[in-house]
C-alpha cells in the first residue's frame, strides 16, 4: 500500500514535472515570458520606432548553434533604393546572453558593405535582433530565433593555453568576387575574447573578462567598417566582408582589447593569401 | 493535443521508473580484466530518460585500494556505480580519476566527494571546470532535468597531472597520462599495467561520433602517441565497452581526416564556415551514430582551426 502510493505520489510529481518542463520549452520558443527584448530595445534605443523591413536589413544564422562558442551570422543591408539615405550603424543583440550587446557596427561612408560575416557565442534558445541605423536616423530591424546547442558544447574557449599563445596573430586575404561586383574579404584576428563572467567555484569570484572591445578595417585611410564589442563575440574575431575597392594599397586592421592591449596589421589591399 | 499528452506520459514514467530502481542497484558492470570493471553508456545523448549515462566509466581494484574512472552523467549515476564498486569489494575509494570536464564523465562525482577520495585530473582541469561549470549546471537543467541536476557539484580535481604520473593501487600500478589538447584541453588516459587495459577517456571513440572540443590538429597529432600504449585492450570513452588495441583508433583518424581534407579544401576555395557545417565530412554519415548530432559541430571547430592554416 505504501509502495504503490509512494510510486503514484512519484509519477504525479514526474507527470507535473515533466509537464512544466514542456511547457517552459514551448514558452521559451515562442518567447512570451521572460522575453528580455522589451527592456533590452528600451536600454539600446530608446523609445525610438523600429520598423520590420527585410529590404533593409536580415540576419542569416543557423536555426541551431552547432557550436557554442561559434556560431555564424550574417548581417546583410541594403540601402533603401531610390534615396539617398544609407546604413550607418548596426547592431547585433543577443537576447539571453550574458552580455546580450554582441556588437555595434559602423560601416564605412564610402566602403558599401552589403555583408559582415561573423562568429558569436550563444549561451541558451534565445532571439537574436539586428537593428540597423540609416542615416537619418531611422531603425529597421530582423529577428531571428537560434537553437542553443546540444550535447556538452559550451560558449567557452576550447584551447586556452594555444589562445593565449597566439594571441595577436592576424590574418586578411582577398576572397573570390563576382566580377564587376563589390571585393569580398576575410580579416581574422587571434584573440581569447574571454568570454569572461566565469566563477571561480572555490572563491565564488568573477575572474575579469579579456575581449577585443574595438576594431576596425580601413582601405588607405578609409574606414571600411569597425565594432565596439564584447563578450559575445566569439574567440578569434573573424569577419568576412564586401566593400567597393577605392584604389588603396592597404588594407589595415586596428583593434584594442579590454586591457589596453593593441593590434594592427597592414596589408597589401590585393593580397591573396595570409 | 493529444501528442502532447502522451509525450507527458511517456516522460513522466521513464522519471519514475529511472528514478525509482536506479538509487539502489547498482551499476551493471562487467568485469573487462582480472580487477578491472566497466559499465557501458548508451549510446545517445544525456536526457533525463538515461539519467546522463552515456559515457563508459569504470574502476580497478588493487590491494590497498579502488580508482574510479569517470563517475557518470548525475549523481544518481555516481551512486549507482559506487554501489557496484562495494558489491565488489570493501577497499577504501583511493582515487576518483576525471579523464576531462564533460557532465556525462564527472557529474556522478558528487557522490563519491564524502569519501575521503583524492579527486585527480589534467593540469588543465580546475581552469577548464571555473570556466565552464556554472554553464553546465546552468545549461543541463533542462537536459536531464530538476531533479537530476538537483545533487550535482562541480568537483574539481586536486591531484593533478602536468604529464604522466603513476598511482599504487597496492600491487598494481596505474600510469596517468596529460594529453595536449585533443578532444578537449584536460584529456588524461588511464592505464592499468597489470592487465594492460587503457581506458582512454574520450581521446576514443567508437561508433559514437567523435566530438570535437579541443583540437582536430591536436588529435591527429596525439593519434600515433596514444597508438604506442601497449595495451591488449581499450575502454573508448564512448561505443563498446572494450574494443582492441590499437586498431581502435582506426575509425576515428579515418573520419577526422575526412574532415581534415574536406574543410581545408574548402578554405582554400574560400567557401564559408556555415557551407563547412552542412557538406564536410558528409561521405562518413554512415559510419558512425549521432552523426548529425555532432558533425556539424566538428566542422565548425575544424573548419576555425584550419582557417589559421592559410
Amino acid at each position: 500500500m505504501q509502495t504503490n502510493r509512494r510510486t503514484l505520489l512519484l509519477r504525479g510529481a514526474a507527470a507535473a514535472l515533466a509537464f512544466a518542463a514542456l511547457r517552459r520549452v514551448s514558452v521559451a520558443e515562442e518567447t512570451q515570458s521572460d522575453d528580455p527584448w522589451p527592456d533590452l530595445r528600451k536600454t539600446f534605443f530608446q523609445d525610438r520606432a523600429i520598423s520590420e523591413d527585410p529590404a533593409i536589413v536580415s540576419l542569416d544564422a543557423p536555426n541551431r548553434a552547432e557550436d557554442a562558442a561559434l556560431v555564424p551570422m550574417t548581417l546583410i543591408v541594403h540601402a533603401p533604393l531610390g534615396d539617398e539615405r544609407r546604413v550607418a550603424k548596426l547592431s547585433l543583440i543577443i537576447d539571453q546572453n550574458p552580455v546580450p550587446l554582441a556588437g555595434v557596427f559602423t560601416l564605412g561612408e564610402q566602403a558599401g558593405v552589403t555583408s559582415i560575416e561573423t562568429r558569436v557565442r550563444v549561451n541558451s534558445y534565445t532571439n537574436i535582433h539586428l537593428v540597423a541605423e540609416l542615416s537619418d536616423g531611422s531603425l529597421h530591424s530582423a529577428t531571428r530565433f537560434v537553437k542553443a546547442a546540444g550535447g556538452c558544447s559550451a560558449p567557452m574557449v576550447k584551447s586556452m593555453d594555444e589562445a593565449l599563445a597566439a594571441m595577436g596573430q592576424t590574418r586578411f586575404r582577398l576572397l573570390p568576387s563576382a566580377p564587376g561586383g563589390h571585393q569580398e574579404a576575410q580579416v581574422m584576428l587571434r584573440h581569447p575574447n574571454n568570454s569572461g563572467l566565469q566563477m571561480d567555484q572555490i572563491t565564488h569570484l568573477y575572474t575579469p573578462a579579456r575581449y577585443i572591445d574595438h576594431l576596425a578595417v580601413y582601405q588607405g585611410e578609409d574606414l571600411i567598417f569597425s565594432m565596439e564589442a564584447g563578450i559575445s563575440i566569439s574567440e578569434d574575431p573573424n569577419f568576412r566582408f564586401d566593400y567597393i575597392l577605392n584604389g588603396s594599397k592597404t588594407i589595415r586592421l586596428e583593434a584594442s582589447d579590454s586591457t589596453g592591449k593593441k593590434f594592427t596589421s597592414t596589408w597589401p589591399a590585393d593580397s591573396k593569401g595570409a | 493535443m493529444r501528442n502532447l499528452a502522451l509525450k507527458i506520459l511517456a516522460v513522466a514514467f521513464a522519471l519514475s521508473s529511472s528514478s525509482v530502481c536506479r538509487s539502489d542497484e547498482p551499476l551493471a558492470v562487467q568485469q573487462i580484466a582480472p580487477g578491472v570493471y566497466a559499465h557501458p553508456g548508451a549510446i545517445a545523448l544525456m536526457d533525463k530518460v538515461n539519467d546522463g549515462d552515456i559515457a563508459n566509466v569504470g574502476f580497478i581494484v588493487g590491494d590497498k585500494g579502488v580508482a574510479v574512472v569517470d563517475t557518470g552523467g548525475s549523481v544518481e549515476e555516481g551512486r549507482a556505480l559506487l554501489a557496484a564498486i562495494r558489491s565488489v569489494t570493501n577497499e577504501p575509494i583511493l582515487y576518483v580519476i576525471n579523464t576531462h570536464f564533460h557532465p556525462d564523465h564527472i557529474f556522478g562525482n558528487a557522490a563519491f566527494a564524502a569519501l575521503g577520495a583524492t579527486f585527480v585530473g589534467h593540469r588543465n582541469m580546475p581552469r577548464a571546470l571555473q570556466q565552464r561549470g556554472a554553464f553546465y549546471l546552468q545549461s543541463f537543467r533542462s537536459i536531464i532535468g530538476d531533479a537530476l541536476i538537483r545533487d550535482v557539484r562541480i568537483v574539481p580535481p586536486t591531484l593533478l597531472v602536468d604529464d604522466t604520473r603513476e598511482l599504487d593501487l597496492g600491487g598494481r600500478k596505474l600510469e596517468l597520462r596529460a594529453w595536449p589538447p585533443a578532444h578537449t584541453d584536460c584529456d588524461l588516459t588511464v592505464y592499468d599495467q597489470t592487465t594492460r587495459t587503457l581506458f582512454a577517456g574520450d581521446t576514443v571513440f567508437l561508433k559514437h561520433l567523435p566530438i570535437i572540443d579541443g583540437s582536430i590538429k591536436g588529435w591527429l597529432a596525439n593519434l600515433p602517441d596514444l597508438a604506442q600504449i601497449p595495451a591488449l585492450r581499450v575502454v573508448p570513452g564512448h561505443g563498446p565497452l572494450t574494443a582492441p588495441w590499437p586498431e581502435a583508433l582506426n575509425a576515428e583518424k579515418s573520419y577526422f581526416e575526412r574532415l581534415a581534407t574536406d574543410v581545408r579544401a574548402m578554405i582554400a576555395k574560400g567557401d564559408d564556415v556555415s557551407e563547412a557545417a552542412k557538406t564536410a565530412a558528409q561521405s562518413q554519415r554512415d559510419d558512425w551514430k549521432l552523426f548529425n548530432d555532432y558533425n556539424a559541430r566538428n566542422a565548425t571547430a575544424a573548419f576555425a582551426e584550419y582557417e589559421w592554416d592559410q
